[in-house]
């Protein structure tokens, strides 16, 4: 042990390692295994500089399932109604009573979210005055780093009808690869209680009724 | 060895894992330079609440200047300082205190944002932001000199994250220096500003 102790030097220095190599075979092994570790680890680094992104989720592929995302089933009656929960403190977003979800991540904070409130408004409106439309296209929105005070005085200013929730400690960004926002997020829920993301894009609504006849496409409605 | 390895292994995992967070408006594009996590406070607070706040002249974007002073008996303020622009957490923070004005004019109180940035700097940043409806002011010369004199200039050069509250006689009501990291929650302010309702 103290033999392994005196000959195992500093990682990083080089000269004592060569030094010892011509001790045996044993310690060439050992100089050229840290080596190869040392280049790891720099790869490693240069490659979470060079992307800050590496080692966070990702968001959401189309194509793909949505993370499991748990909510808190709303105190208000209407909201429940709306989004057909029964009951139970909190429910996964594939469990709303919907064909399509549609999810906006957005902050109070975020200028062009605060910009796009009115047109996502104008979208939900929409939504809902068509017969054919309303029970199988749902709307929820989720604020990012946002308090229950923030979704609250963002609902308030802007007179937002559907289902907000707050994600004060970024939990939800996190698992949603801290998307920029306003991002919207559609799931198609199948029989079974499976479904499939069909929709995953940075940006606001923009036009709403080019965004509608997007969504409808995408949903197959 | 292998305890190096470890070692080296646990802080760039730690390097990996532990990134501020924050939700990142699309309006700046690419245009944030994210600093990483920084040390939470790096100052000492010099003034104290049931104090007089010291007064200060600074140039607005504007093309104005602003002191404190011109407010005493007409308004409460709030001073917003934030570290830097074109940073995450910063440039989130007065958006929302945009659409917050209501906020601030139902208790008679105006808001002034101060950062050491210079004029243009802060021109093009909060240009992004919108028309903002409170002034902004620079600290840029003599570098942080209102920062230091309230106890909120880092040593690296920028502000802490911090909100003053003072009253209209000019009495500092509250101070918070928040966690440089993380935005202040709206509600907490909002709070204090209700305080100074019949001041």
């Amino acid at each position: 042990m103290t033999r392994r102790k005196i000959l195992w030097p500093n990682l990083f220095n080089d000269d004592i390692l060569e030094r010892k190599c011509i001790c045996g075979n044993f310690y060439k092994e050992v100089y050229i295994m840290q080596k190869a570790l040392i280049g790891f680890i720099v790869a490693f680094s240069f490659l979470i500089l060079s992307f800050p992104s590496f080692g966070q989720n990702a968001p959401p592929p189309e194509g793909g399932i949505l993370p499991k995302i748990s909510l808190p089933v709303p105190g208000a009656e209407g909201y429940r109604k709306y989004l057909g929960l029964n009951g139970g403190s909190t429910f996964l977003i594939p469990q709303i009573k919907a064909k399509v979800v549609l999810i906006e991540i957005f902050s109070m904070y975020c200028p062009h979210c605060q910009k796009d409130a009115p047109v996502v408004n104008d979208l939900y409106s929409r939504i809902m005055s068509d017969s054919n439309l309303k029970d199988k296209l749902k709307l929820i929105g989720i604020g990012v780093g946002n308090s229950d005070f923030e979704i609250d005085f963002f609902r308030k200013q802007y007179g937002i009808k559907f289902p907000l929730f707050s994600d004060g400690d970024f939990s939800i960004h996190g698992i949603l690869g801290e998307v920029r926002t306003p991002y919207f997020i559609a799931i198609k829920i199948g029989k079974n209680g499976t479904h499939k993301v069909v929709y995953s894009k940075l940006g606001g609504v923009g036009d709403p009724d080019e965004f509608l006849k997007k969504v409808k496409g995408f949903s197959g409605f | 060895m292998i305890k190096n390895i470890k070692y080296i292994i646990s802080i760039l995992a730690v390097a990996v894992l532990v990134s501020p967070a924050f939700g990142l408006s699309d309006a700046y594009k690419n245009n944030i330079y994210n600093p990483g996590e920084l040390k939470p406070v790096d100052s000492v607070l010099k003034v104290k609440v049931g104090e007089p706040a010291p007064d200060f002249t600074l140039p607005a974007i504007s093309g104005e200047k602003i002191s404190l002073s011109q407010f005493k008996g007409k308004k409460n303020v709030v001073l917003s300082f934030v570290p830097a622009a074109w940073t995450p957490v910063c440039s989130d923070q007065w958006p929302g205190y945009n659409l917050a004005r209501s906020f601030f004019e139902e208790n008679d109180t105006i808001l002034l944002g101060i950062t050491v940035d210079n004029i243009p700097t802060l021109y093009a940043w909060t240009n992004q932001m919108g028309k903002l409806w409170f002034p902004v002011l620079s600290d840029f010369w003599p570098h942080g000199g209102v920062a230091g004199n309230y106890g909120v200039l880092r040593t690296e050069g920028v502000t802490e994250r911090a909100l003053f509250v003072i009253d209209k006689e000019g009495i500092l009501r509250y101070a918070n220096v928040a966690d440089i990291n993380k935005r202040p929650e709206l509600g907490a302010l909002v709070t204090e500003l209700k305080k100074l309702k019949g001041k």
